[in-house]
């Protein structure tokens, strides 16, 4: 049995940690807050664009456009959208794991824009090759950064240098539910397009806009597609960073409270050994007391 | 009076204005367009420029810079990239930046980008504008 000494010098340096992982609890809650309230405020945003590109969609049947024609050969390109901090659960492993498990994205065919330092070093570990990095972006998402990354990765895939946009993020559903997700950006695929628009405004959309007369585009479709494409893609990516960012502040929060409640199942074993222990030693010097009283009369 | 409609302009980071306007106007890829109630369902692509939104009670202006239009016949959405209030605008760093970018253009090297620099100078030229 361990010495009282060592029972009382490891509860105390749980409990130091208890308290790091309470307050780191706290600030995530703090930042899970505003992250929620961001989204809320772009939520309208991403709506209308998203149903003016399915519009658009839905009637350019046929097109001719490089942005929509599927099945090029080429490189897979990923956004990777992690974070640049740790603990935070299985956050940043959930989403690397999507990748490097995933037997569509080899090391050979696919290469990552990874923002969030986390997820870059496990690619890098994985052996995957890094594009870019633009881990800065997570740190205060604003719309700028989305654009950005969105003109680079257009004037790559007009090069032929990719050939798919994928995007893998965390998707926030709840305070306590964050989904990993793996969505293609191009070339759109018009048939999912139509389909996820169900799903995506029961999860998504509260209210679901009515359609009104038909619909005209100035300018005519294609270069609107042209035009509103690029701002889409935008859009998405800026929306996944929000969310992501409020998932991992979620995550975050999530296992500083788990770390914390196991933090105190500990504290409380170990006050139950060190009592015990400390029981024991009474017992033995009592024990021997008595043994020696007798020993004498 | 005339009849107002509703009109709703939001960027990814904010609801910018929402109220009841008699008229708005603002520059399209196709040329600048004026909005009354009733109009024609359409979506066009914003051209930088002034917008300027007649309220009941007097005009508005904003510089709006890229974005589309959604426009139904009671109530229009305007998704703004890019929108500033006239008082948000620091007229002194728009038109230096204006200057850099007539520079660029007029020096038309190698290494100017050049529908960086008018794309600049459009919208330094709608922030003066939208000030005035």
């Amino acid at each position: 049995m361990a010495s009282m000494r060592d029972i009382k010098r490891r509860k105390s340096s749980i409990e130091s940690t208890q308290q790091i992982t309470k307050a780191m609890k706290l600030v995530a809650t703090v930042k899970l807050q505003r992250a929620k309230q961001r989204a809320e405020r772009s939520k309208y945003y991403f709506n209308a664009v998203y149903d003016t590109v399915t519009s658009i969609l839905a009637r350019a049947g046929g097109v001719e456009h490089p942005w929509l024609q599927a099945g090029r050969e080429g490189k897979k390109a990923v956004i990777m959208i992690t974070s640049n901090k740790g603990l935070a659960g299985g956050y940043n492993s959930n989403i690397t794991k999507m990748i490097t498990r995933n037997p569509d994205f080899t090391k050979d065919n696919t290469t990552i824009y990874a923002i969030g330092k986390k997820g870059k070093d496990a690619c890098v570990r994985a052996g995957y090759p890094i594009m870019k990095d633009y881990s800065e972006a997570i740190e205060e998402p604003a719309y700028q950064d989305g654009m950005k990354i969105t003109k680079e990765l257009l004037a790559a895939f007009e090069a032929g240098e990719i050939a798919e946009i994928w995007l893998a993020y965390t998707f926030f559903k709840n305070t306590v539910s964050h989904v990993p997700t793996l969505m293609k950006l191009l070339p759109v695929d018009m048939e999912a397009a139509k389909q996820n628009e169900d799903e995506e405004e029961s999860a998504a959309k509260p209210e679901k806009r009515e359609a009104d007369a038909p619909m005209n585009f100035e300018p005519e479709d294609e270069e609107a597609l042209n035009l509103i494409i690029p701002k889409y893609i935008s859009s998405l990516i800026y929306g996944a960073l929000i969310s992501a960012q409020a998932s991992e502040n979620g995550a975050r929060m999530q296992a500083m409270d788990n770390a914390t409640n196991n933090a105190s199942e500990m504290i409380d074993h170990l006050a139950l050994l060190y009592n015990r222990a400390r029981q024991g030693k009474i017992t033995t010097e009592l024990t021997e007391i008595i043994a020696g009283a007798d020993a004498i009369s | 009076m005339a009849d107002t409609f509703a009109l709703k302009v939001v960027t990814p980071e904010r609801v910018f204005f929402e109220g009841d306007v008699e008229m708005l106007e603002f520059n399209t890829t196709e040329g600048e367009i004026g909005i009354f109630r009733n109009h024609v369902p359409m979506t066009v692509i914003v051209a930088p420029g002034v917008m300027v939104m007649t309220l009941p009670e007097g005009e508005k202006k904003a510089a709006l810079h890229a974005g589309f239009v959604e426009i139904l016949q009671d109530r229009v959405t305007v998704l703004a990239e890019l929108i500033e209030w006239p008082d948000e605008i620091d007229l002194d760093r728009a038109e230096s930046a204006g200057q850099r970018a007539r520079e660029r253009i007029a020096a038309r090297g190698d290494d100017v980008d050049l529908d960086r620099a008018e794309a600049a100078l459009k919208r330094s030229i709608a922030r003066i504008q939208a000030l005035k």
